[in-house]
């Protein structure tokens, strides 16, 4: 047994005398941390990179079978869940992992925000990480083209279609991102090339960068309110308190990080196996048109976005607000490098993160269900409710018909059924006159189509008369406070008209 | 190395001294600036093919890309619908697969009077379906919604849907196709070359008003239906 491990320990020192590794890693591990940041809120970078490390090991793994070409790739993602042993777990873990590398990112984005961590001499530490961030999403959007399915077909599209906003080079600049006049084997290929080889590539080189500052700087220290930020004294501050009151990292402070990354995995796998792996959706064929193309759950807050902004303004927002959106998060720590790190001393901060984290909350929330697309087969799913058809005339009964028959169920709701993107019409003969519906039907407006060339005058008549009976719960339906004027003389005193009440 | 007997082409510590002053050995640091310049030559001349390579498929200047496709017979497109064709797109490679098989909505207006549609929303290019009942086309993605021409009718997009050029061969519809159809490369049809394109108000939503609203007005004033 001994001379066993004196086997070991000669070959150890023959390698590093040769290497001289050992030494150095010994001691960036045992550097010295303040007590404190040894703390379960300063587990997620390392967490990022374990999941990193996770998605290079399980892509290479897939890469062993996945064919990066238009006619093949969708196959193979169906040949790799269905006929390869456990390949539906490595698509699984994969997929999972990259949902759980972009959380884990943002998480730790939030942190060292709200700890101040990006102040001085941290700042090029979190501009790199900006950079970070940003490929880790370009991963995530690149990742979900290679699983090359209606999504991502379409998803291109979409892709293709924002950069041809730009002004002046916008076709050239579709052309360069397609690899040709359209969508198809090129297009593939390079974004193979960028999932596989540039962003990996530069994402590593960006991390070992990210971890060398950290290193070599020393982590954050746990924030104390009045405890200011200085230029001048910061580092022999944090020097001094660090030598005299620190920890060393390994093995008093990583424990946690262990901890966190096994349990990260362990959360990873049981997505996988709970879940299983995501699509591949209907495959890649332009001509199958009937397919409502939806981005990865990350992506779904631009989605959202790009539904509400007005056309006026979508292409200047488009790629104005990126800018400055990455710009002000690229100048935050050379603007504010100094000063407070406690977040009770940055209510700005705090309320700034809060209300970001709220909105994009609340576009994820509306692009799991998207109220502003229409429900393309709802004229011909969802019945009008049967209470709706009670007592009715036959003209009306007609009008339901029309009303079923020619879409209107497509974007307006009724018994909460329908689409979303019109107003519900449960009620609508509260709010609007006989001649009110005649007019936005057959004109539009607002953000109805005009219905004037798809609807006979008879048409019209009866889906208005239809419309009508829609008075909710027996409200008093509306009535042009005009109508009753229209037909007495200024020579007579008005009298009771009557159709000023409540319709026969 | 701390060797105590020196090797007989050793340099003498006065000439090593020499040696470290660096301006008076500006033949070699000459030379390490030269190569400096050698290879950024060489680095820029090797430039050039790559940024070619790369930057090729945007190179290539939108008429290259064009071409003319048969959709089939005129007699398949009755007169008044819209129906949807394919067409395997020219310009395809055979790593395309079936992204290299296109749609597009044809709307036979009457005789040899068409129009040709291009699959994509002008938005952000998703797929737009035809709804012969209510006369439009309606986007999955964002809501957009087109008239039976083409033109806007509601939602996000900032103009109608892209047409292509056409013309009628030996009775077989032909179409121009070229770029992926999107605001900088609007399809192929230029504005006043297709026979439809001159008179949109044939088909505008409010030239009918009129005529649709008509007996409204005779019976709006006095009836409510119960």
């Amino acid at each position: 047994m001994a001379s066993l491990k004196q086997g070991v320990i000669g070959i150890y020192n023959w390698l590093e005398h040769r290497l001289g590794l050992g030494e150095a890693a010994v001691e960036a591990g045992s550097h010295h941390v303040p007590v404190k940041s040894a703390s379960w809120w300063y587990v997620f970078g390392s967490a990022a990179t374990i999941l990193l490390g996770l998605q290079v090991v399980t892509g290479i793994l897939l890469a062993l079978v996945y064919s990066p070409s238009a006619a093949e790739a969708w196959k193979t993602l169906h040949f790799l869940n269905n006929d390869i042993a456990l390949g539906w777990f490595l698509r699984s873990i994969h997929g999972w992992g990259s949902d759980f590398m972009v959380a884990v990112v943002l998480i730790h984005l939030c942190q060292v925000f709200l700890f101040g961590a990006y102040k001085f001499p941290r700042e090029l530490t979190w501009i790199i990480g900006v950079f970070l961030l940003l490929m880790t999403l370009g991963m995530a959007f690149t990742g979900q083209v290679l699983r090359f399915d209606q999504d991502a077909y379409w998803g291109l599209g979409i892709g293709a279609s924002i950069l041809s906003r730009i002004p002046l080079i916008g076709g050239p600049a579709v052309n360069l991102m397609l690899g040709g006049p359209i969508l198809g084997g090129a297009t593939l290929s390079r974004f193979f090339a960028l999932h596989v080889f540039v962003i990996p590539g530069i994402l590593l080189g960006c991390v070992g960068l990210h971890v060398w500052m950290v290193l070599r700087l020393g982590i954050n220290e746990w924030p104390m309110p009045g405890r200011i930020v200085r230029k001048a004294t910061y580092e022999r501050e944090y020097h001094e308190s660090t030598s005299k009151a620190g920890i060393p990292f390994v093995p008093d402070g990583a424990w946690k990080d262990g901890f966190f990354a096994a349990v990260i995995i362990l959360a990873v796998v049981a997505c996988a196996l709970y879940f299983g792996p995501f699509g591949p959706t209907g495959q890649p064929d332009p001509r199958i048109i009937e397919t409502a193309p939806k981005p990865d759950f990350f992506f779904l807050w631009i989605y959202a976005v790009l539904a509400y902004l007005p056309p006026s303004i979508e292409t200047p927002f488009m790629f104005i607000v990126p800018v400055l959106v990455i710009g002000a998060m690229l100048l935050l720590p050379l603007v504010f490098g100094e000063g407070e790190k406690h977040w009770s001393r940055r209510p700005v901060a705090v309320l700034m993160l809060t209300v970001i984290a709220v909105s994009l909350g609340i576009f994820t929330r509306l692009g799991t269900y998207t109220p502003w697309s229409p429900i393309m087969n709802a004229w011909t799913s969802d019945a009008i409710p049967v209470r709706y058809l009670h007592e009715l005339t036959p003209l009306e009964r007609q009008g339901a018909l029309v009303f079923q028959n020619k879409q209107c169920r497509n974007c307006h709701a009724l018994g909460d059924e329908g689409g979303l993107r019109g107003p519900a019409l449960d009620n609508v003969a509260v709010h609007m006159t006989y001649d009110q519906m005649v007019r936005q039907v057959v004109q539009g407006g607002g953000n109805m189509p005009a219905y004037g060339n798809a609807l006979s005058a008879n048409e019209t008549t009866a889906l208005v008369g239809f419309l009508s009976t829609l008075n909710g719960s027996d409200q008093h339906p509306a009535v042009d406070a005009s109508r009753s004027l229209t037909g007495t003389s200024e020579l007579k005193p008005p009298t009771a008209s009557p159709q000023s009440g409540q319709p026969q | 190395m701390t060797t105590t007997a020196s090797p007989p082409d050793a340099p003498r510590p006065e000439e090593q001294a020499q040696h470290l002053k660096p301006e008076e050995v500006s033949r070699r640091r000459f030379l390490f600036k030269l190569s400096i310049a050698v290879n950024s030559i060489v680095g820029a001349v090797f430039a050039v093919p790559i940024l070619g390579y790369l930057l090729g498929p945007a190179m290539k200047k939108q008429r290259e890309t064009e071409f003319w496709v048969g959709l089939g017979p005129v007699d398949q497109f009755p007169e008044g619908e819209t129906r949807l064709a394919t067409f395997r797109d020219p310009s395809t490679t055979p790593s395309d697969g079936q992204t290299g098989d296109l749609p597009c909505w044809v709307r036979r207006i009457s005789g040899n009077q068409f129009q040709v549609f291009a699959i994509n929303c002008a938005h952000l290019g998703c797929p737009v379906r035809w709804f012969a009942q209510s006369k439009l086309f309606m986007c999955p993605c964002h809501g957009g919604a087109y008239y039976q021409d083409g033109s806007r009718a509601s939602g996000p997009p900032e103009r109608g849907l892209f047409e292509y050029a056409y013309r009628i061969e030996a009775n077989n519809l032909i179409i121009s196709v070229g770029d992926l159809p999107t605001i900088a490369r609007p399809g192929t049809k230029q504005a006043g070359t297709c026979p439809g394109a001159t008179k949109p108000a044939a088909n505008a939503p409010l030239v009918q008003l009129g005529q649709v609203g008509d007996p409204v007005d005779k019976g709006g004033a006095n009836q409510w239906p119960a």
